[in-house]
């Protein structure tokens, strides 16, 4: 439990890694070749992160005929959701980010 | 064949027939998916539908059983009962791995055109970490559906 939780934030602690997981959240079940895509990384770079990112159960991967997709998958994401926010929190926080979602958008 | 569109996985403390039971046993789905029941004989062919645990038992989705090998994989068509040819469907994949159960809920086939892959998508992660919470330590959490009071649009699942 503890090993797996340790994988997560490992995982997430790297502005590449988050990239491709934004990638998948936009669009899912993306190949290992459009991943690589509009990426400065190479293809070997970004077939490790997504082993990492699979390992942490962030990404699941399905073969689908001769190619294997990939998923952004984020329950593991809403299990530290759950864990640190109450549930008589979870308005205030998402008031909060409203907020500034919308000063952001104010410029 | 479509690509899946929506892909979710958890790995769960548990045996592969406890988590076949907590999915297709009311009394077990209504503790952790937001007071709702998943009811049917789930016989391949039979209708299945998830119903809300309160008096009122409305019908929240409906569909058909397609395919039911208990305790591994189990595949279900999924509607809204308010527009029955919307339809998608639901496979849930059962694995033991080690001394866990990988659970792979994959939910596609989304007609065209249609919302269902937006108002299901924020509520199976939810879900999910509630079933493992469920099955690892007896308490669920909290999940708000469509069928409970605390409803979000995007809180269908």
């Amino acid at each position: 439990m503890v090993a797996d939780e340790d994988k997560v934030f490992k995982a997430l602690a790297d502005a590449s890694r988050r990239e491709l997981l934004d990638r998948l959240r936009l669009r899912g079940g993306l190949t290992l070749g459009e991943l690589c895509q509009g990426h400065d990384m190479s293809r070997q770079a970004v077939t490790k992160h997504l082993v990492l990112l699979e390992a942490a159960n962030l990404v699941v991967s399905v073969k689908h005929g001769r190619e294997k997709l990939h998923y952004l998958n984020p329950v593991p994401i809403n299990e530290i959701y759950m864990r640190w926010i109450g549930k008589f929190e979870r308005k205030q926080v998402q008031a909060l980010f409203n907020l500034k979602q919308a000063l952001k958008e104010n410029g | 064949m479509p690509k899946p569109e929506l892909i979710y996985t958890t790995y769960i403390r548990t045996t592969p027939e406890k988590l076949w039971n907590a999915i297709t046993n009311p009394e077990f789905a209504r503790q952790y998916w937001g007071g709702n029941e998943n009811v049917s004989d789930w016989q391949p062919g039979s209708k299945w539908a998830h119903v809300t645990g309160d008096a009122e038992r409305a019908i929240r989705v409906t569909g058909k059983v397609v395919e039911s090998v208990p305790p591994r994989r189990l595949v279900l068509t999924w509607a809204d009962p308010a527009d029955e040819a919307d339809v998608s469907r639901v496979t849930f994949e059962i694995e033991p791995i080690d001394d866990e159960v990988r659970l792979i809920v994959i939910h596609g086939d989304f007609q065209p055109g249609s919302d269902m892959v937006n108002r299901v998508s924020g509520g199976w992660p939810r879900v999910l970490s509630s079933l493992k919470s469920f099955l690892e330590t007896g308490k669920a959490l909290k999940v708000a559906t469509c069928g409970s009071k605390h409803a979000t649009a995007g809180a269908h699942a």
